[in-house]
């Protein structure tokens, strides 16, 4: 297992020794999202970065969830679907979305590592 | 970030105390949640009770002999013969028979009456009442004075009564002076919940030190507006703006009920307020579209401005207020429909980005209410 890169977006990808990356949104996101009642899945198929994969609702509200890299989602965690505050309870774990393969494998690493994404945090915190 | 020009109610520095998320609402940086969050927030209300700040609610005191009478003249319902004590809702109607404003109207005797209104209504109302009815009585606005305190739950009672044994007794939409704390206060007991509990209206320098003595309760949790929220929703109640507007009359929003008796095209003092002849004529041959409650069939929330269709996909009507119902734990929804498809359990369908959601016509409160009439 790598280490996980970020989006600006706050989702976080993890690309696994598969070759296929999973992705989920971070402590932070879910954190300002509040309790997730009902999440909408991605379609197993392919998506072009910056689609609209996933929608997540709240009790108050919807958000949307974009592809991070072009690439095609080859699974779902369908559990997501009966027990949606698994996206609260653990968001790098259980919560996690989907599961896809990147057109360009080496695209994930140039995302935001650690330290890059904790200082988004802290800037957006100071903002 | 303009949160500069937003208005302050006195428990702002308790919510930032509290760790609560602030947002704009009507003008005022106001709590959406506390760390609990809206679902635990909600659920703890229905379970014992919660503590929420509606200080942004407008506080009206009309005086005079007059004050009854000539409020009558602006809203459908019986002021005259409304009882020392008690509390009425009402609704503010303009010439067309729209809702420019729901409110609640208290007797307080010798000749006064205390009014609550809409946070994001309460200058235009105040303006209202002034132009129509400032000649007949006198009008006080207590905007600044006033903070509103709401305490909701089955626990409520409980935990107000160690304050004031006396509310025990009220039943509900009681309306009664009580001190609390060597305060006066006005209590009611009333609220938008669904559940019993009380509205505590304060002085505003003396709101902070009440609040903290009721979350000092084990009972009671603070309560943002989300859960607020959802909780009028389970309950069926409307909010102004949403569920009803100035293109809405009381027909057409499903408030007949809170037309009263004597107000009505039969009744002792018939009419007389604005708009009467359009509401009249409404109730007597029908209107196009109406307010239900609406269950979607699926998990999918289904929210305010989603188009309803029927079975061919014919646009019938719009969601105006949706969202999840925590204590259901379904979503829950009321919509205006075409007058066709009104009654309980039609079939009716969502449509949520493009997809349609299965719903049913449902009756409310989607949750049963539980005030307490003694």
């Amino acid at each position: 297992m790598s280490e996980l890169r970020f989006t600006v977006e706050h989702e976080w990808l993890r690309q696994d020794a598969d070759g296929l990356v999973t992705v989920g949104i971070t402590a932070y996101a879910q954190e300002a999202l509040g309790d997730v009642v009902f999440v909408q899945l991605p379609e197993v198929q392919g998506y072009a970065e910056g689609d609209e994969v996933a929608v997540l609702e709240s009790v108050k509200a919807a958000s949307n969830i974009a592809m991070p890299l072009d690439g095609e989602v080859v699974e779902v965690n369908g559990e997501l679907e009966s027990s949606p505050e698994l996206v609260n309870e653990d968001p790098l774990g259980k919560g996690w979305f989907f599961r896809f393969r990147p057109a360009n494998a080496s695209a994930v690493a140039d995302l935001l590592d650690q330290a890059a994404y904790e200082r988004l945090l802290n800037a957006n915190a100071d903002a | 970030m303009t949160t500069e020009t937003l208005a302050k109610t006195p428990l702002h520095a308790l919510h930032i105390e509290l760790g609560a998320r602030m947002v704009p609402f009507a003008g005022y940086d106001m709590p959406v949640q506390y760390p609990l969050g809206v679902m635990k927030e909600h659920l703890h209300t229905r379970d014992a009770a919660g503590l929420f700040d509606v200080s942004h609610m407008g506080q009206i005191v009309l005086r005079g002999e007059h004050a009854a009478r000539a409020l009558e003249t602006l809203v459908p319902v019986d002021i005259i013969d409304l009882p020392v004590g008690m509390q009425r809702y009402a609704m503010f109607t303009d010439d067309n028979g729209g809702i420019l404003d729901d409110l609640m109207v208290a007797n307080l005797g010798n000749d006064t009456l205390f009014l609550v209104v809409n946070a994001a209504c309460k200058d235009q109302d105040l303006a209202h009442l002034q132009k129509h009815i400032g000649s007949q009585c006198e009008i006080e606005s207590l905007f600044e004075a006033r903070a509103l305190l709401a305490l909701q739950g089955p626990k409520a009672v409980d935990v107000l009564a160690r304050l004031a044994p006396e509310v025990a007794k009220m039943t509900f939409m009681q309306f009664a002076p009580v001190r609390l704390l060597g305060v006066d206060c006005f209590v009611s007991r009333s609220g938008y919940t669904g559940e019993d509990g009380f509205e505590i209206s304060v002085p505003a320098e003396h709101a902070e030190t009440l609040a903290r003595s009721l979350l000092a309760e084990p009972e009671v949790e603070a309560i943002g507006l989300g859960a607020r929220d959802s909780l009028r929703l389970e309950a069926g109640l409307c909010l102004y703006g949403h569920d009803m507007s100035t293109a809405t009359t009381p027909i057409e929003a499903s408030l007949l009920w809170a037309i009263s008796k004597a107000r009505r095209l039969d009744g002792l003092r018939a009419g007389n307020f604005p708009g009467a002849g359009r509401i009249f004529e409404q109730q007597r041959d029908g209107v196009a579209s109406k307010r239900v409650g609406l269950l979607p069939q699926e998990r999918v929330p289904v929210r305010e401005g989603a188009e309803i269709v029927d079975a061919d996909g014919t646009v019938i009507g719009t969601v105006c207020s949706g969202g999840f119902g925590p204590t259901l734990g379904a979503p829950v929804a009321m919509g205006y429909v075409q007058s066709a498809f009104v009654a309980v359990d039609t079939p009716v369908w969502a449509m949520v980005r493009g997809k349609r959601v299965a719903m049913k016509v449902a009756k409310t409160p989607f949750v049963p209410q539980r005030y307490y009439r003694g």
